[in-house]
């Protein structure tokens, strides 16, 4: 759960008050509102000129990042392939979270809850835009973290496969009761939960959940 | 048969090895190559600084004192700084620059301080027919690497901005995502001096050993200096620039460890 009050950075954003405590949320805008920036201060990327930014009543100005970002995951806008084999890939979020190296079996239902055909042997150079995304996903959900930051996380995937993760991904998030925030473009999702949608123009908030 | 001092070169003998530079010219001029500028200062400046430091050494030697001798590594550091950070491509931040001086001082000085003092055993230690031009092979090859590591470091910081802040959302400490990057640096700096052990002998001998011999040392004596001074610009080499990208890696971060 957030809490938002007095937020300013530069001319981008000013959040008076903003509450985002659903269990999923969708924040929409045209583009250069503030999305991002708004969910990269969440994951104490990017620092408010003033303002605070509560995480479950406490200040994230004066928790430490690093242990912030351990329970609420960010992916960001272009997936990030590292070096290696899927599976390489798969274990470099938890090695550098510092949790314990995930089972073949574990790795390979976060695979199918992703509809990633692969092998986790296979090397990583030749997959598609769509199928990098999907194993980014795939990783951030091994990481079991309370909270996720998901920014366009549908950007390069088609509109059938769209729909199907971002199902999926919700699902994961209510069954295990954590917290989704995800920025998007898509219209589609966006109806799909209309209670969950907080709006952002020019930097400032127009819609905050039905309001 | 073995002389014990050197040949004296007359001004005149050196001179006629000036053809070199005309031979260059012609070249040049020939084919249309515009350098003729570039050929003449770079040949006057290396005459120039050449024989101010020939009369500098020759006061220093006559005048031995720790006070000169420290004066001569002093001018020498700072050059090679000036040098390193007119050498990296991409503008430095202050906190960089100044890991940079602390690194050339503490890895070159103490490895020259160690090697002339503790295995030369050299008596006064500021003897400057010793001190000073050894501290400047381990002073210029740690300027080289230093600038080769400061080079990779900063260019793999800008390039892989994306991968290290995907890394630092993932929970990454900065120390994490930007460990391949900090080895990348330090390998770079260190290769070319490895590279070059690795063929020392057999495709080229060395400048100091080579000179020794010239002035009439034994080729044995001149090679046991030559395998020490090796061993000296490895360690200081290695010690500045791990002392460079450990401490440099931090100031691409901030305080809350995001990117700057």
């Amino acid at each position: 759960m957030f809490e938002l009050i007095n937020i300013k950075f530069k001319n981008i954003l000013d959040i008076p008050s903003l509450s985002i405590n659903e269990p999923i949320t969708c924040i929409v805008g045209t583009s250069g509102s503030g999305k991002t920036t708004l969910l990269r201060m969440l994951n104490c990327l990017t620092m408010p000129d003033s303002g605070t930014i509560l995480y479950n009543d406490q200040d994230v100005s004066k928790m430490d990042a690093i242990n912030l970002r351990r329970k609420v995951v960010m992916l960001g806008q272009t997936p990030v392939i590292y070096s290696g084999s899927i599976e390489d890939n798969l274990q470099i979020g938890l090695e550098f979270s510092k949790k314990l190296p995930a089972s073949n079996n574990v790795m390979k239902e976060v695979l199918k809850r992703v509809e990633l055909n692969k092998q986790l042997t296979d090397k990583c150079s030749n997959l598609s835009g769509g199928e990098k995304q999907r194993l980014c996903l795939a990783r951030v959900m091994l990481l079991n973290a309370d909270a996720y930051l998901l920014d366009e996380p549908s950007a390069a995937l088609d509109k059938e496969t769209e729909q199907f993760i971002i199902e999926n991904f919700v699902k994961f998030v209510l069954e295990n009761n954590k917290q989704l925030i995800m920025v998007t473009h898509s219209e589609q999702i966006a109806e799909k939960f209309p209670d969950s949608i907080i709006r952002i123009e020019k930097g400032k908030v127009m819609v905050a959940y039905d309001e | 048969m073995m002389n014990n001092t050197v040949m004296n070169l007359s001004v005149f003998q050196l001179s006629i090895a000036y053809i070199f530079v005309l031979i260059m010219l012609i070249i040049f001029k020939s084919r249309g190559i515009k350098r003729e500028k570039q050929i003449l200062i770079a040949t006057t400046r290396m005459t120039l600084q050449l024989t101010i430091m020939g009369y500098v050494l020759m006061f220093v030697f006559n005048n031995p004192s720790w006070w000169l001798t420290s004066l001569m590594i002093v001018i020498m550091i700072s050059f090679a700084i000036y040098n390193i950070i007119k050498r990296v491509k991409i503008t430095m931040s202050k906190e960089l620059q100044e890991i940079i001086i602390f690194s050339i001082i503490v890895g070159a000085l103490l490895t020259a301080a160690f090697f002339i003092i503790i295995v030369l055993n050299v008596r006064p230690w500021f003897n400057p027919q010793y001190f000073i031009p050894i501290s400047g092979m381990i002073i210029g090859n740690s300027m080289t690497g230093i600038a080769l590591g400061a080079n990779k470091l900063c260019s793999d910081m800008e390039e892989k901005r994306v991968e290290i802040e995907n890394s630092l959302m993932l929970g990454a400490t900065p120390f994490a995502a930007t460990k391949a990057i900090v080895n990348n640096a330090f390998d770079s700096a260190i290769l070319p001096t490895m590279n070059n052990m690795l063929t020392m002998g057999i495709v080229s001998l060395p400048g100091m050993m080579t000179g020794q011999i010239l002035s009439g040392t034994f080729p044995i004596t001149a090679i046991k200096y030559q395998i020490g001074i090796m061993l000296a610009i490895l360690g200081s080499t290695a010690v500045s620039t791990v002392l460079f990208v450990t401490l440099g890696y931090r100031t691409f971060f901030t305080k809350d460890n995001t990117l700057k």
